[in-house]
């Protein structure tokens, strides 16, 4: 319980951390780099690391080479659907994870499984 | 437009969106941990590029925009809209540096120090990414150009 707590506290910390720097930077486009920071993954494998070992993380970091490809694919149609369609950000960028589920499971069957 | 810092923005976010991104950060990293414990690290690792707090990224970029223009006494819906697709893009050049960053740790750990391996990993995700969005950058007015340019007769 207490590493579940611990990684909520990082993670949270890191990720804030990574969008501040977003948020100060312009260009738009060059501030969204930091919308696919590796926050998240710094925070799990730097805990991981000390818990489970360097394996483990190799593991983990070749899977999310695949995650990062879905990501790709999820953040170019969000691109895309908001230039043209100009609907609202939340539901266009909320449904669209759905669409990081399939290309990131379906990658991981066809080439990692 | 060249890269600067704008430290306006930290006095426009309100306390409950950075809240927010702390909650939706904090929970995706205990959830990837949650998921590797039970499913294993293939399936765990998916996780560490979930676009976990994108979603509010996009909509405090949206707010934020709609406010600017609200102040001017316009709606700025399709400027929000495009300011979103802009870091959207931004973001979709960051994962390509996210996918090298995840390969470089991939193969490097288990062989090197692991926390030089990490800081290296960080160093090819920043390179890269800044690389190609300049290497975008110089592209893009040509890309525009060409596309305007009339289609000669054949």
């Amino acid at each position: 319980m207490s590493e579940i707590v611990l990684r909520f506290l990082i993670g949270g910390a890191v990720v804030s951390a990574f969008a501040l720097l977003g948020d100060l930077f312009k260009p738009k486009s060059f501030a969204g780099l930091f919308g696919a920071a590796p926050s998240v993954a710094l925070a799990t494998l730097a805990l991981t690391l000390s818990l489970e070992g360097a394996r483990y993380v190799a593991t983990e970091a070749r899977s999310m080479v695949v995650g990062a490809i879905a990501f790709f694919v999820y953040a170019s149609v969000v691109s895309w659907v908001m230039m043209h369609y100009k609907w609202r950000a939340l539901p266009v960028t909320a449904s669209s994870i759905l669409l990081w589920f399939g290309v990131a499971f379906g990658l991981w069957c066809v080439c990692l499984r | 437009m060249k890269i600067h810092v704008e430290l306006d923005v930290v006095r426009q976010t309100k306390w409950y969106e950075y809240a927010l991104r702390f909650l939706f950060g904090g929970l995706i990293t205990a959830t990837a941990g949650i998921i590797a414990k039970k499913f294993g690290p293939e399936i765990g690792g998916l996780f560490l590029a979930f676009p976990a707090i994108f979603p509010a990224s996009a909509t405090l970029i949206e707010n934020h925009e709609r406010e600017r223009k609200a102040r001017l006494g316009l709606k700025g819906t399709k400027r929000a809209a495009q300011a979103v697709s802009v870091a959207a893009a931004g973001a979709a050049i960051g994962s390509i540096g996210l996918a090298a960053f995840a390969l470089a740790v991939w193969k490097t750990i288990p062989n090197h120090s692991p926390w030089l391996a990490l800081l290296g990993a960080i160093l090819v995700w920043m390179t890269l990414s800044v690389l190609l969005w300049q290497i975008r950058k110089r592209f893009a007015p040509l890309r525009r150009r060409i596309k305007r340019a009339p289609v000669p007769n054949e």
